[in-house]
This record gives structure tokens, C-alpha cells and sequence, in this order.
């Protein structure tokens, strides 16, 4: 090691940060966050590790093409105001995406050196970077303020499309109102996302740092009720419409009515952006039972059963109808759910959902499944095994088998071009053929990740930007 | 930041609201409701719209202190505010001119009746409606029904108002009168009367209109809290409702989610020492 440089094999050597976390009995009494973040030379040492590769697979692998070794070598030169400017500069949410990102089948999966071990900790890197700038903001490089173009924009929906086109249509210097049906901020990322993965700080920070922005956000606004699609066209130069797939689906199995039966989202909404369960005097009531099972393998199922182990059940289950290799929930969130002590029931369906009679979910009625051969999505598909039917006892079952566009606000707006699932028809760009119009997010693509909804809301704003110069 | 610009005693435990809430107040259609949050940290409550002054921009808002929320947001005094109202939620009613209809309301449920009986006039509709309650002091708005209604009957339990008895009675009587008989009957109030009301209406296949009242959190459809069975269908009542068929509706599954959280409610309610409606069943 030369001038404090190091050579490729000196970094070779260099191995893996392991992120600091409260330790599994703690936790699970707290909603305080799990991941503590990397101490200053544990990031110094993980980003040493990046061999600042020509052809950076790491970008490739990105969704919306984060510098990720430039941002890693400002940090490996301890030049935290640049990688945070660096990182600014590609990702409006980096604080968020550091955190939830399933950086395993996208940045860190391309990295080079998981051919010969662990891949940088980008993600880690990322939240590390985004923290520090959180807490230094006296000592960020600013852009100086843009000339204020004159034109304004309406955004729909305060989910990570609707306030990444924000901050992106702000910076262009257009004025730009953001509308939030709820009466908070952030959509999944609040009422969704508990705060031991997420904490409500993060998103309060991401969102004042928009509001000084001049980004006006206006809450308890629906459009499609309070206002229209069309009152928001005439009075604005564009809309940007990421208003989230939230409809919940349910399984349509007997039983699924009984008290005690949650969908995801309730749980979650009233857990997250409610507080119910969080206080003893808290106004918003959740059910707390026992035994808990949740329905699903995503991380909306893994949020929901890790945030009951919270609310203080002893057996809490994962039903899962594939094996956890299908799971699509984040790996890390996989390995904290068990360290937590919850159980992983696989390759089991529920058929119906059971009731002692008075009214109350007692348990799930459930089929052994097997994998056969791959489907459509290329997961093995699940087959049932006859004649394997059990009973597992449960007080409280959650479904979390996923969410479909919400057609509040489409059905208001005939125009707007819609798929068959109800999902909003775009182009390439992100513009819907109405002119002025423009959608991305979850009502788009249907449930997908915080990072490919970011990358809609800023190529939205690229498009819309082009768009306003136009008219 | 929503101000609050008239708050009455009408009744038992029993307020009139009237709201700045300029947005709400001209995009509202009969039968639409709000959901309330008087401050941060507290409940989302769901309020039907009784009536809106576009000009003025505000809306009432008839609201029955039954519980630790509801107590809340009625204590709330005249140029306070309430930090969040989110609307008008839900669908319209749906107002054709039937000819004749019968307008049935109970408890704090004529206050949801209200708008739709002054739609219901307006399309041309003959109107008979009845309304219940406990004893005098829970009838509301009969100042207000009488014009808008052919005739206005009135029961109470305890008889100390009109006729002694439930809401059912004088329906019953309707029903029989081959001249008074009507095309259609729009119910509201407590699940056991709706229920009851379409029982009788059913034999006769009357359409039956009611007005649901599940518990709800967000109000558009995006947490399945308020789930209710129609027919063979599994509706959000939020986004789908709040009016059904009253043929189709579960009623008794209704009744039975309400009580979800009653052990929850009767801590709350301890919690800040309330002493009424609880137990008393919904209203
Ligand atoms: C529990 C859970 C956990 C998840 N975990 C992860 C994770 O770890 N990593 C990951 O990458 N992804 C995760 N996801 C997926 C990710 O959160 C979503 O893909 C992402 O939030 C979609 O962003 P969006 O901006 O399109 O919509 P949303 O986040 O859904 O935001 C939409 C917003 O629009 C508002 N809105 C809706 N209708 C209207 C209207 N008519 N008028 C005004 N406002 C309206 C909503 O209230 C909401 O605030 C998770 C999802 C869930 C449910
Ligand atoms: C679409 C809709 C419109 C409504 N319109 C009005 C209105 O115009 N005026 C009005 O006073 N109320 C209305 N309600 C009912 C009102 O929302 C409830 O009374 C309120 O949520 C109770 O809250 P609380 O915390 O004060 O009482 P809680 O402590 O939660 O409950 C006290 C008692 O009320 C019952 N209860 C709880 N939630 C409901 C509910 N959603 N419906 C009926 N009973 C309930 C409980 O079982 C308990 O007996 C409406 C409800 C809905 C869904
Ligand atoms: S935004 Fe997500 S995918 Fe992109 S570099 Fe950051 S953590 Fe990786
Ligand atoms: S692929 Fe891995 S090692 Fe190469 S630049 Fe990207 S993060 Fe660094
Ligand atoms: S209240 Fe949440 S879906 Fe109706």
C-alpha cells in the first residue's frame, strides 16, 4: 500500500462489512430500526473493496443507474460532501433505497466480486452516504436555486414515484403541488414499511427536504373525489399521476370475513401510520392474539409477521404456498424474520380460513403443496398433494398475497388508457397519450420495488420537463 | 387545517357541525361521507355529509358521540380546527324518480337519511319518512324532514315523541296499504332496524336501499377493513358503498365485525372517562 492507495489485491483481501444490528431479543420488544448503519471505518474499509471496474455491472444492475463507483470512491477518499452530492444527483431517495432496495438481485447481484465472494455492500454504502447527509446538512455541496420556469405541475400520490418526480420537477424550477389522498406523506413507505426497517425520520427528512425545494404538498386531497383528473388539467401545465397499486387481494376462501382476518394493508396501516399497538392509549385499535399467521411470501407478508412478533405473539408464521428459495421478500429481511424466531410454514396453502363460531379466526385449514413445473413468471409452480390437508391454529391471519391498481381515480377519468388489470397504459417515456398526462409508480407496473417507481418518477420529469419547453 | 364554524347540541350526546371544507363542500353528492382525524396520533373516523354550502364552502356534519373519538371531535370548539378531512368519500346515491318512496331513519342514522330524502324531493319523489330513536331527545331533523315528505312519522321507544315503538311499525303499515305502498325504501340507522327493514320490504320485492357503516381506516379502498358480504360477493363499502342492495346485504356479518375492537373501545373509552352509549349497540 502506496499514499494510502491500495492495489487490487490488497482489496481482494479486504473482506465484507457486517452491518451492526440490535440482537434479536432486544428487537422484537421495539420498533427501533434493526440495521444500526456502518460505524465511519467500516464504510472507509467496504468501500476500499470496490475495484472501480471499467464496465461498473453494478450500474448496469441498478434501475435507475446510480454512479455507484463513483459515489464509492469519493467515500473510500472520505469525501462524504461529494458522494452525497454524486448520489443527489442519480437518486432522489437514497436514505430510502440504502435501506429497502433488494440489492441482491440488482446492484450488488451484477458486482464482480461476488464471482469470487461477497459483493460490495452498495447498498449499506448508500445508506451510509445518505445518513451522514441527513445529519450534516450545513455541510452538503447545493445547487444554487433554478429560475422558476413559470409552468406548474400537479403530482398524484406522495409514494416514492410521486416525490421523486417532485423533487426532479423542482429542480427544473417548475412549481410544482404534490396531492396526498391519506394525511401523511410517503405511501408504502410509511403506512407500509414498518419503521424497523424504515424509520418515519427518514421519510419526514426526505420530504422536508422537498417542501425547502418549493415543492407545495397538500394532504386529505383524493383525486378522483376531491378533485378531478380534469380540474387538476386545466389548472396546471401537466400531471404526473403515481397514485400506488393499493387495492388489496384477497384469497376468496371461506372464512375470510371472520374477526381477527386482516389484509396486509390494514395490519400494516393501522400498525404503521395509526400507531395502534404501539401505546397502550393509543386511539387506533389491532387485534393481538397468541398465535398469528401470515399469508404470503413477499415483504409485505415478512413486514406483517415481524411486526406482530412486535406487537408481542409467541408463535407467528410465515404460510407460504412455494419454498423460501421463491420467496420474493428482500433475503436480508428473510434472515431477520427468522432470527426473530418465526416459523417458516412452506410449500402450505390455506383453503379456508376456520372460526370456533363465535365470530373469531381460530385457525387456517391448509394443503401440502409441491413444486412442479415452472409458470409464466418462471417460479416452479405449486401443486397441491391430495389428501394432505392439516389445521394450523392461529387467532390473528393477515393476508399479504399482494396488491392490484386501485381504481379510484382511473374510473374518474375515463381517458386515461388502461390495461386489464387496470393498470395506467404508458410509453417508453412515461407519458399516457393524453396530453399533459403522464403515470409511473405501482399503478403502472403493478406491485413492484421503491427503486423502479423512482426510476418512473424521474423519467417522468424528464419527459414532462421536455414537454413544458414544448408548449 | 380545517376550522370549525358552528358546533350545536342537537340532542343527546348528539352534535351539529358545520366545517370549512371549500374543496369538499362543492365536489359532494348526496349520500357521501368524510373521515375525520381531529388531530395527530388520533382515530380516522368516517361522517356522512348531511348537508354543503358550495358558496359558503363548508359542510355539516351530524355527529353521536358514542365513543372516545367521536366524544373528541364534538368537544372540539367553534373556530378550532380539525387537521384532517378527507372527501367526499364513497359513491352518490343513486336518484331517479321512483314515485313513491318510503325514507326510514333511525338514531343518528337520520342524519345520513337527511340529504338523500332532500335529493329524493328535488328528483320529484312522493316521500314518506319515518324516524326513531330511543326517546325524544334522539330525534333529529324533523323540522327539516317535514317539508321535503308527504308525511313525516315519528316513533320512539319510550313513546315520549310520536308513536311508541320502533320504525318498523309504521313501515309495516305502508307496506300493507295497496294506495300507499312504495316503490322503493331507502333505510339508515342501526344494523338490527336495516336489517329488519329489509326483511319486511324483501316478501314484497321492494327495492331496499340501505346505508352501511362498517369500520374503516383510509376510505378508498386500499385497506379492506370495511368488508362486507353482498350477495356472493365480497364488497369494500368505502369505495363500492356505502349503499347496497338491502336484499343482498350480510347484515349479520355486519353486526358481528363491528364488534372487532369492542374491548379495545371500552379501554379507550375508560381512558377518557366517557361514561355514555357504550354497550348500547351501534347506532
Ligand atoms: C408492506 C410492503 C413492503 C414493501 N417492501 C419493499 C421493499 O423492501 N423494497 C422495495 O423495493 N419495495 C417494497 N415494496 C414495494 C414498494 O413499496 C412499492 O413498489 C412502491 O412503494 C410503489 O411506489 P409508488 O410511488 O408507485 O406508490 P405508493 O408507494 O403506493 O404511493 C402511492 C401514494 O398515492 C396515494 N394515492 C392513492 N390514490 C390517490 C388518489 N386518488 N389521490 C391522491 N393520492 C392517492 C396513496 O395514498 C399513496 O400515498 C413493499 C410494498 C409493501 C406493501
Ligand atoms: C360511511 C359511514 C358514515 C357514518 N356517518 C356517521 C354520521 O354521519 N354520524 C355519526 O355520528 N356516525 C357516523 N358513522 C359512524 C361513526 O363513524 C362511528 O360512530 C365512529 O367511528 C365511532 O368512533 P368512536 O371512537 O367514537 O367510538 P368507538 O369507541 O370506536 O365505538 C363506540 C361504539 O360505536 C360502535 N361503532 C364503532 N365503529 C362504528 C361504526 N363505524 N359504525 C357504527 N358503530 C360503530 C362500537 O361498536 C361501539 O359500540 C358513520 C360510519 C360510516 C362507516
Ligand atoms: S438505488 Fe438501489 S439498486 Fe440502485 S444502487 Fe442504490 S441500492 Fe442499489
Ligand atoms: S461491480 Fe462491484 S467492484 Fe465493480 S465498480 Fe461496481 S461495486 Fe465496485
Ligand atoms: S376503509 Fe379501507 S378499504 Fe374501505
Amino acid at each position: 500500500m502506496k499514499n494510502g492507495l491500495m492495489t487490487i489485491q490488497e482489496r481482494m483481501a479486504l473482506e465484507r462489512c457486517v452491518m451492526p444490528q440490535l440482537a434479536a431479543d432486544v428487537r422484537i420488544r421495539s420498533f427501533d430500526e434493526v440495521n444500526r448503519g456502518l460505524g465511519a471505518h467500516q464504510a472507509l474499509m467496504e468501500a476500499k473493496r470496490c475495484l472501480r471496474c471499467r464496465d461498473r455491472g453494478c450500474v448496469a444492475g441498478c434501475p435507475v443507474g446510480v454512479s455507484i463507483p463513483e459515489f464509492i470512491t469519493a467515500v473510500a477518499s472520505d469525501d462524504l460532501p461529494r458522494a452525497a452530492r454524486i448520489l443527489r444527483g442519480d437518486n432522489e431517495l437514497p436514505a430510502v433505497c440504502g435501506r429497502v432496495c433488494p440489492q441482491e438481485t440488482q446492484c450488488e447481484a451484477l458486482c464482480v466480486r461476488r464471482i469470487k465472494g461477497d459483493a460490495v455492500a452498495i447498498g449499506y454504502l448508500e445508506r451510509y452516504v445518505a445518513d451522514w447527509a441527513m445529519s450534516n446538512p450545513d455541510r452538503l455541496l447545493r445547487d444554487p436555486a433554478p429560475t422558476p420556469t413559470g409552468y406548474s405541475v400537479a403530482v398524484v400520490g406522495s409514494g416514492p414515484a410521486g416525490l421523486t418526480a417532485a423533487g426532479e420537477l423542482a429542480r427544473y424550477g417548475h412549481a410544482v403541488t404534490l396531492f396526498e389522498a391519506l394525511h401523511d406523506t410517503g405511501g408504502v413507505l410509511r403506512y407500509g414499511i414498518p419503521e424497523f426497517r424504515l424509520p418515519k425520520e427518514i421519510i419526514d427528512g426526505e420530504v422536508e427536504f422537498l417542501r425547502q425545494q418549493g415543492v407545495v404538498i397538500e394532504c386529505n386531497v383524493i383525486i378522483g373525489k376531491t378533485l378531478t383528473v380534469a380540474q387538476l388539467r386545466s389548472q396546471f401545465t401537466a400531471v404526473f399521476i403515481a397514485n400506488g397499486a393499493g387495492l388489496p387481494v384477497m384469497l376468496n376462501i371461506p372464512g375470510e370475513n371472520l374477526k381477527g382476518v386482516y389484509t396486509a394493508n390494514e395490519f400494516l396501516t393501522r400498525v404503521n401510520l395509526m400507531d395502534a399497538g404501539r401505546r397502550d392509549d393509543n386511539p387506533t385499535p389491532v387485534i393481538k392474539r397468541r398465535e398469528v399467521a401470515v399469508i404470503g411470501g413477499g415483504n409485505a407478508a415478512l413486514d406483517c409477521v415481524r411486526t406482530a412478533r412486535r406487537l408481542g405473539a409467541e408463535r407467528t408464521m410465515i404460510v407460504y404456498r412455494r419454498s423460501e428459495t421463491e420467496m420474493p421478500a428482500r433475503i436480508q429481511e428473510i434472515h431477520h424474520a427468522r432470527e426473530e424466531g418465526v416459523e417458516f410454514v412452506m410449500l402450505t396453502a390455506p383453503t379456508a380460513l376456520l372460526s370456533t363460531g363465535d365470530g373469531w379466526v381460530s385457525g387456517l385449514r391448509c394443503l401440502k403443496m409441491e413444486l412442479g413445473l415452472p409458470d409464466a413468471s418462471g417460479r416452479r409452480r405449486p401443486e397441491a398433494i391430495s389428501g394432505s390437508e392439516f389445521e394450523l391454529p392461529a387467532g390473528v391471519v393477515i393476508i399479504a398475497v399482494g396488491t392490484v391498481a386501485n381504481p379510484l381515480l382511473t374510473a374518474s377519468a375515463p381517458d386515461i388508457p388502461l390495461n386489464k388489470f387496470g393498470n395506467i397504459l404508458i410509453n417508453s417515456d412515461g407519458a399516457t397519450g393524453v396530453p399533459g398526462l403522464f403515470a409511473g409508480g405501482d399503478i403502472v407496473r403493478g406491485g413492484a420495488t421503491v427503486i423502479l417507481a423512482m426510476g418512473d418518477g424521474k423519467r417522468a420529469a424528464v419527459t414532462i420537463n421536455e414537454y413544458l419547453e414544448r408548449s | 387545517m380545517f376550522e370549525v364554524i358552528r358546533n350545536e347540541t342537537i340532542g343527546e350526546n348528539l352534535h351539529k357541525m358545520v366545517v370549512s371544507a371549500p374543496r369538499i363542500a362543492s365536489a359532494r353528492k348526496p349520500g357521501q361521507f368524510v373521515i375525520v382525524r381531529l388531530a395527530p396520533g388520533e382515530e380516522r373516523i368516517p361522517l356522512t355529509i348531511s348537508d354543503a354550502d358550495p358558496v359558503a364552502g363548508t359542510i355539516t356534519l351530524f355527529i353521536q358521540a358514542v365513543g372516545a373519538s367521536t366524544r373528541k371531535i364534538v368537544g372540539t370548539r367553534v373556530g378550532e380546527t380539525i387537521r384532517d378531512v378527507a372527501g367526499p368519500l364513497g359513491n352518490g346515491s343513486r336518484i331517479i324518480n321512483w314515485g313513491r318512496v318510503a325514507c326510514v331513519g333511525g338514531g343518528v342514522g337520520t342524519a345520513v337519511l337527511y340529504p338523500l330524502v332532500k335529493a329524493l324531493a328535488q328528483a320529484g319523489n312522493r316521500i314518506t319518512t319515518i324516524i326513531g330513536g330511543r326517546s325524544a331527545p334522539s330525534i333529529i331533523l324533523g323540522d327539516e324532514l317535514s317539508p321535503l315528505s308527504d308525511s313525516l312519522l315519528i316513533t320512539t321507544e319510550d313513546g315520549s315523541l310520536g308513536t311508541k315503538g320502533y320504525v318498523t311499525e309504521p313501515l309495516r303499515d305502508l307496506l300493507a296499504d295497496p294506495r300507499r305502498v312504495p316503490q322503493a325504501v331507502f333505510a339508515v340507522g342501526p344494523v338490527p332496524m336495516m336489517k329488519a327493514v329489509a326483511e319486511m320490504t324483501r316478501k314484497q320485492g321492494i327495492e331496499t336501499i340501505v346505508s352501511l357503516n362498517p369500520i374503516m381506516i383510509d376510505g378508498t379502498g386500499m385497506c379492506g377493513g370495511c368488508r362486507v358480504q353482498i350477495g356472493s360477493e365480497t364488497k369494500f363499502a368505502c369505495v363500492d358503498g356505502p349503499e347496497f342492495d338491502g336484499a343482498l346485504v350480510d347484515f349479520d356479518g355486519l353486526s358481528d365485525r363491528l364488534t372487532s375492537y369492542r374491548t379495545e373501545e371500552a379501554d379507550s373509552c375508560r381512558a377518557s372517562e366517557c361514561r355514555i352509549g357504550l354497550g348500547k349497540g351501534a347506532p
